[in-house]
């Protein structure tokens, strides 16, 4: 009752401040004002319910976190055993790997490109997690690195007459070298301080592009980049789309590989603690700016491969692709999808690359709707899509053994309660 | 093995420590007690190259290591547990173990003492799977000292352990530092505010004022002593 008569009230208030505009036409050229009252009711109405379902989600939402925290846990581990059940698991990863596998042939060529950009969003979605999810260093020029790349393989390709295959290693050392350029005097900054010189460095590198016109063809840009080939051999237009498809894939799968063993390094540990603590890790003998050089550097590295990819896809690339809405975008993708956990990234990045294309129904509304869904999914769910589950670690082989005694935590709880009395 | 040689330091234009002399002898357990804000932590600062002395010298084993970062400091065998404990939250006990071992690329030697950690502390092996941050007070400053011993120190300097801790889990934790020093010879600079337990483990003691060293003799005499009695020990 109380929620109806808050609703009701925003709603006047809405109908009062949207007057003005929703209501009023001023026609200037006959001189009379047209009363459009139908839209009044319009927005009553829709505000009245807005701001209704906003009140009952908001308060399912905080009694959540009182009492159903136990209860989704449940449902979450019941889920969490059904994955972990081999069989289930297994079949799943088989089949997903089997429709990752033949998309191609069972798609339009359209929807195949729209998904090699998907992959490449992936690609730069799982670099910048190494940055901003696991080492915690916020980084909004990212975009630069994979200009670099892009560029790196444009310029090459037109004055050396390099192929796809020859530049990727030679991208990725470059954008290593170029992240720890860039890194080197920024990182004793953190936080805010860190992401605002970020974002600098990042504007700086396209405004480089931009101006330098005897180097990179400045704002026109460097066309007729060529697309990957394989030994020579020459393929039909859709035939090269298929090929870049798998080119990407196997790109991104290599990533997942590489990321993956990265998280559960040392290294992987020691960005994580120097993410909490700074302090801390130095007392351990952790070389602060080193670990950081190497989360940036690495982080680049990735992003410059995805570049070549992006040059060899669009086989045109000009400075107006490397604006900060990539940066911010790459970074949603990390922070929609949970930042530090790798299947939330691809499904991030997934999700924000199709659902602008899948949207286009909605013509010049997408980016509105688009946007109300990325706010509402910061509300209700600010941990990301999926939560960073990190693996038990098992590098303990004695605690096989001793096992049993360890494991039940039930017990240990017990027993830790016991000792402080 | 650790001299501090008339060493002064400070913060920005804040002095705080005036002519600072201390020495630690190899396999001593030494405390340095005295009341809030008397330079406790910034003489451990110091040491542990957090802080850069203004004057003086501090010398590890005769030789100088001003102007070390703390990080290397680490290799030259000097471990520390911060104050407040700075556990990394977000890993779990085994990974924070780890942590401390990291500039260690021996296996073997890295699994022994983890299982020597979890026999001084077998809470913690209990709980080798749960992330830092979920531990009790007292779990996490069991927590931190293992974390500093898995370096392998030879000094081992502690700052106020005993901090937000329950009496009985003070004296079990100070039970484990005595453990430490005499099971592998470690040497510990222990800073403490809780100047009666502290004295009850230690070999020798140093009180500081207002930045300034003021009395230093051996633990036993300290706690007879009339003044600290009445400043510190609240007798």
């Amino acid at each position: 009752m109380q929620g109806l008569k808050k609703s009701l009230l925003t709603a006047v208030w809405f109908m009062f401040l949207t007057f003005p505009i929703m209501v009023i036409r001023v026609n200037t050229i006959e001189k009379t004002i047209v009363w459009r009252w139908e839209n009044l009711a319009l927005v009553g109405i829709s505000v009245f319910l807005l701001s209704y379902v906003w009140r009952f989600l908001m308060s399912r939402r905080e009694r959540g976190n009182k009492q159903n925290a136990f209860a989704t846990d449940d449902r979450a581990q019941a889920f969490r055993a059904l994955i972990e059940d081999r069989r289930i698991r297994y079949s799943l990863i088989a089949a997903f790997a089997i429709f990752v596998g033949v998309f191609p042939f069972l798609f339009s060529m359209y929807q195949v490109n729209i998904m090699i950009s998907a992959l490449i969003y992936i690609m730069l979605g799982l670099g910048l997690n190494i940055v901003v999810g696991l080492a915690g260093l916020l980084d909004l020029g990212f975009v630069a690195f994979y200009a670099v790349g892009a560029y790196a393989y444009a310029l090459l390709n037109l004055h050396f007459g390099l192929g796809f295959w020859a530049v990727l290693p030679m991208a990725a050392v470059l954008g290593a070298f170029v992240g720890i350029l860039l890194g080197f005097p920024v990182l004793r900054l953190r936080g805010d301080y860190l992401a605002i010189v970020t974002l600098g460095f990042g504007e700086i590198i396209r405004l480089v592009l931009e101006n330098w016109g005897t180097f990179t063809r400045g704002p026109s840009g460097i066309s007729n980049i060529p697309r990957p080939d394989l030994f020579g051999l020459e393929f039909g237009l859709q035939g090269r789309i298929i090929y870049m498809y798998y080119v990407v894939l196997a790109l991104v799968l290599f990533t997942i590989a590489v990321v993956t063993r990265l998280k559960y390094s040392r290294i992987g540990r020691a960005w994580m603690a120097l993410r909490e603590d700074e302090i801390a890790c130095q007392a351990m003998g952790i070389d602060k700016t080193q670990t950081k050089l190497m989360a940036f550097s690495l982080g680049a590295t990735w992003a410059a491969m995805a570049g070549v990819v992006f040059a060899a896809k669009t086989s045109f690339i000009n400075p107006a692709s490397f604006t900060f809405l990539e940066s911010a975008m790459i970074l949603s993708i990390v922070v929609l999808g949970g930042m530090g956990s790798t299947v939330g990234v691809i499904l991030g990045a997934l999700i924000l690359i199709l659902l602008p294309e899948y949207l286009r129904a909605f013509a010049e509304y997408r980016m509105i709707v688009f946007g109300a869904i990325m706010v509402l999914f910061m509300v209700f769910r600010p941990q990301g899509l999926i939560r960073d589950r990190r693996l038990k670690r098992r590098f303990h082989p004695a605690e096989s053994s001793k096992g049993a005694e360890a494991v039940p935590t039930g017990e240990g709880m017990a027993r830790g309660a016991g000792s402080h009395g | 093995m650790l001299k501090l040689i008339d060493v002064d330091a400070g913060y920005g234009p804040i002095p705080v420590l005036h002519a600072v002399n201390m020495e630690v002898g190899k396999g001593e357990i030494i405390t340095l007690i005295g009341a809030n804000g008397a330079g406790k932590t910034t003489t451990l600062m110091a040491v542990c190259g957090m802080v850069a002395p203004r004057k003086g010298d501090i010398l590890l084993e005769g030789i100088s290591i001003c102007g070390i970062p703390a990080n290397r400091l680490v290799e030259l065998g000097i471990s520390q547990v911060p104050e407040g404990r700075l556990i990394f939250p977000d890993l779990t006990v085994a990974e924070n173990l780890d942590m401390g071992a990291f500039l260690r690329k021996d296996r073997e030697g890295i699994h022994q003492d983890i299982e020597y950690v979890f026999d001084l502390f077998p809470i913690l092996a209990d709980r080798r799977h749960q992330p830092g941050g979920t531990l009790s007070g007292g779990e996490q400053q069991m927590l931190a000292i293992s974390r500093a011993i898995m370096a392998r120190p030879r000094l081992l300097l502690l700052d106020e352990p005993s901090l937000g801790l329950a009496p009985m889990i003070i004296r079990q934790i100070f039970d484990i530092i005595v453990k430490i020093n005499r099971e592998s010879g470690t040497t510990i600079f222990l800073v403490e505010q809780n100047a009666n337990q502290a004295l009850k483990i230690a070999h020798r003691g140093y009180v500081m004022e207002n930045g300034v060293i003021t009395l230093t003799d051996t633990a036993a005499n300290l706690l007879d002593n009339e003044d600290v009695k009445k400043a510190y020990l609240g007798i």
